[in-house]
């Protein structure tokens, strides 16, 4: 069946203008009709700019060099238009919420037949068929902010499906979404595959979500180049993918740390059809058992107390229903549920951005419902996910400064106290740089930095690893772990499975405005009740210790010990 | 947030909400014209009452106007104090009599003429002011898109507006995020602060959030120039309705009050009715 092929690059480099050196170094990558593509590649090795090669956008929106040939369908891209390709590529976007054009879901989805001049009731025809196929349709009158991640990126989905696009690329598709919401998404491309016979390419770096329905072949780029085009089974038998900063899937690390040697033969691309002999088993039980866990600390000085919060932010409805919980001294644990459940609520709550209508908020012992947000700020600070929608001074020592300078503290206090912070944050030499110039990654800690010179006793961080790639992941987080080693409370609100698992002993689970379980991370991720009710999805290693007959939780935890101090 | 969200588009079961977005606005510009155009008083006052009548017809509530009708009269009484400072005599001016009521201080007094033209000009906003708020209110915001695409105007201007409207409660959602994080940061931007400084934390608020808008600028002409956004000179929309008996009419009732505001100032040879003589 796979004939004829659709996308082909033949010797293909491109140097964006404001570049000194080319971001894509000589491409040879061909793609036949019907074929599962996955590009993997962290961040800046040059995925983003393969995927604008692919749709148009380059060289017709940004503009380079290009040198050698790229053909889709047979179309030299550098002579069609972005009109032509369009025709022939169907892009989703990473960013659901800002590609949403129309005002409702239905002239969303028929913003591109509208531009094709498509007569009114084949227009309403067809947008309604497309809702249907990705199961929408009694969303048609609803307005974008009416609507979850995932039901976004399923108008996102119909609005190029109804072009009926032969090509369809996906750009960091779970990006944004909850485990459980990713691993539909993910379903749903498998069903539209089947559906209309298309070819299929996504582009993510969360290696084990993608791969819950097969894929059939997985490019690997780095710093531009292809360094790997294989079939997933051989891939992850290879070490390539730690080499170039990707996360393998969890129960592969498990196998790797036991000295398992994997092999294509045992078909490692899913966990459930993965095949393990008894001699692996055998390794994994002796490693398992090899591993001495650490006592953990106790902690016993309640820092933050809520009781009986109760919350609606109109009369009627209700986001929090009698929430009760104290977080301890030096504490690091996160909040999880799905979107909605209440988890910013409950952070807003405790910054004083919002007024509770029943219960109290405690503070060290201290009553603190009376106190403004300034005054809590003293003791709370609160880091948004975005670290863009925090910074607004250009250089960043004035960006650190800026709540002491309102403040009026004398210019020596000041300079001591940015200073300090600067250095617990790794960000000292840079004091005198230009933010615009830093990472995503510094640019968090930037924030972090500018909140903790208050010297905070807590902070709360909404989702700090959304989207960032493995090694961005494992910067932002040691840094943060740092932070909880230096006595600060940390509470994490995230849907990221491996933070929760790596990081944070403990787990608030919230759902539908109610605290459900306040328990260890490891339970959230094993009890099947829990896991449906915050839209999350039983980790690998679940399976993995199940396979070898070991018990579940303690394997979770011991594997956990062993990869931290691996990893140290 | 009641004050903002009063003059939005409402979905409701109405005739007016019935008719297209092009009926709507052709009506609204020649209704806009025949009233300009005239300051027959007779001819207002009739194109008052039906304007009342169509705003009975579209059920919209009396609460949600309610704001921009005070605002809007206590504008019309300052602009009518003073049209009666700066031109006391206008009225004798322009009726060629002078029926002095009483006579206050200068030469100021009160006419019946000055009283008469300043309720023809009263008039001439009064039988307005319900039909463009008809129209703002009934026209869903891609309807209007579509109907300034209809009446000539390139779609791409159009869309724009569209684009703008789609993403007002994002870039509200934005502002507020950002004045959350600010103040959590020790920022005092409540009323608790002097005035001076609450502007000036107030500008802080601006730099993440332009640079937050112009990323969602670049993202949205992606998205749009990736669905073929521009391709054709012309393009359908997905939110058109069918021009139906009802748009005939009230296109008709439009052209005749345009019409009539015409004709009879053409007849009298003047633009104003002169009760006076």
């Amino acid at each position: 069946m796979m004939t004829r092929p659709v996308i082909d690059f033949k010797n293909f480099s491109f140097q964006y203008h404001a570049q000194s050196g080319p971001t894509l170094r000589n491409i040879n990558l061909t793609v036949y009709e019907g074929e599962k593509i996955v590009i993997i590649g962290a961040s800046g090795s040059g995925k983003s700019t393969l995927v604008h090669c692919i749709n148009g956008l380059i060289p017709f929106s940004y503009t380079g060099e290009i040198k050698g040939s790229l053909q889709i369908c047979g179309l030299e891209t550098q002579n069609a238009s972005i009109f032509q390709l369009s025709k022939l590529v169907g892009t989703v976007l990473q960013d659901t919420d800002s590609q949403f054009i129309g005002m409702t879901v239905a002239e969303d989805i028929a913003f591109a037949l509208e531009n094709d001049c498509v007569e009114h009731r084949e227009l309403q025809n067809r947008t309604r068929h497309a809702a249907q196929i990705v199961n929408i349709e009694d969303l048609l009158s609803c307005a974008p902010h009416e609507l979850s991640g995932g039901q976004k990126q399923r108008v996102s989905l119909a609005g190029v499906m109804v072009d009926n696009v032969p090509i369809f690329l996906f750009d960091e598709p779970l990006a944004n979404l909850d485990p459980a919401t990713g691993k539909q998404t993910i379903e749903l491309i498998e069903q539209i595959k089947q559906q209309t016979k298309s070819t299929i390419i996504i582009i993510e770096h969360r290696l084990e979500d993608v791969l819950y329905r097969d894929a059939d072949r997985i490019i690997l780029i780095e710093e531009g180049r292809i360094i790997a085009d294989l079939h997933p089974d051989e891939l992850l038998s290879s070490n390539l993918l730690t080499l170039s900063g990707i996360r393998e899937p969890l129960y592969i690390t498990a196998l790797k740390y036991a000295d398992c040697r994997i092999t294509s033969r045992m078909h490692p691309q899913h966990i459930e059809n993965i095949a393990v002999d008894d001699l692996c088993i055998e390794k994994v039980r002796k490693w398992f058992s090899g591993i001495i866990e650490q006592k953990p600390v106790l902690r016993n000085e309640p820092i933050l107390t809520v009781k009986n919060i109760s919350f609606g932010y109109t009369g009627e409805e209700t986001t929090l229903d009698d929430v009760s919980f104290t977080v301890c001294r030096g504490e690091m644990l996160s909040i999880v549920g799905k979107n909605g459940a209440g988890k910013s609520t409950m952070s807003k709550l405790i910054c004083g951005f919002e007024k509770q209508s029943r219960g109290s908020i405690y503070f060290g012992g201290e009553l603190f419902d009376g106190y403004t947000i300034k005054e809590r700020s003293r003791h709370i600070g609160y880091v948004m996910q975005n670290p863009n929608h925090m910074i607004s001074k250009s250089m960043i020592f004035d960006e650190v400064a800026l709540c002491l300078v309102s403040q009026k503290i004398p210019h020596d206090q000041i300079r001591e106290r940015v200073y300090k912070t600067l250095k617990i944050c790794g960000l000292y030499e840079f004091r005198n740089w230009p933010i615009s110039a830093l990472s995503f990654g510094q640019k968090k800690r930037v924030t972090i930095a500018s909140v903790l010179v208050q010297e905070p006793d807590v902070i709360i961080l909404d989702e700090p690893t959304a989207g960032q790639d493995f090694r961005h992941y494992t910067e932002i987080m040691k840094f943060i772990h740092g932070l909880n080693q230096h006595g600060v409370t940390i509470i994490i609100i995230t849907h990221d499975m491996h933070l929760m698992l790596e990081y944070t002993p403990r787990s608030l689970v919230f759902s539908d405005g109610r605290l459900i379980a306040d328990t260890t991370a490891i339970d959230a991720l094993i009890n099947e009740d829990l896991i449906g009710k915050a839209n999350l999805k039983k980790t690998s290693l679940f399976s993995l210790a199940e396979k070898c007959g070991i018990d579940p939780e303690n394997f979770i935890r011991k594997f956990i010990e062993y990869d931290r101090q691996a990893r140290n | 947030m009641a004050s903002t969200t009063a003059l939005a588009y409402k979905e409701r079961d109405s005739v007016i909400h019935k008719l297209t977005g092009t009926t709507k606005l052709v009506f609204f510009l020649l209704w806009s014209f025949g009233a300009m155009f005239t300051y027959d008083t007779r001819v207002l006052v009739g194109m008052f009452l039906v304007s009342l009548l169509l705003f009975k017809l579209s059920k919209i509530k009396w609460n949600e106007v309610r704001f921009a009708l005070v605002f809007m009269f206590t504008l019309i009484v300052i602009n009518m104090a003073a049209i009666y400072f700066f031109a006391p005599e206008q009225g004798v001016k322009i009726y060629g009599t002078r029926h002095e009521i009483i006579h206050l201080f200068l030469n100021y007094s009160v006419t019946g003429e000055q009283l008469f033209y300043i309720f023809s000009f009263t008039m001439k906003y009064f039988a307005v002011i319900p039909v463009s708020l008809l129209f703002i209110m009934t026209t869903n915001p891609s309807e209007f898109a579509s109907s300034l695409n209809h009446i000539g105007v390139s779609y791409r201007v159009g869309y724009s507006v569209s684009i703008a409207l789609r993403y007002i409660p994002d870039i509200k959602r934005d502002y507020h995020n950002i004045m959350q994080a600010q103040q959590a940061r020790g920022l005092e931007l409540s009323s608790k602060d002097k005035l001076i400084k609450r502007l000036k934390n107030s500008a802080l608020i601006l730099l993440p959030l332009i640079l937050s808008s112009i990323n969602r600028i670049e993202v949205i002409s992606n998205a749009m120039e990736l669905r073929g956004f521009g391709k054709n000179k012309k393009r359908t929309w997905y939110v058109e309705r069918p021009f139906a008996w009802q748009d005939a009419l009230a296109i008709c009732i439009g052209i005749t009050t345009a019409a009539i505001s015409i004709l009879v100032v053409a007849k009298s040879g003047s633009r104003f009715y002169n009760p006076f003589i």
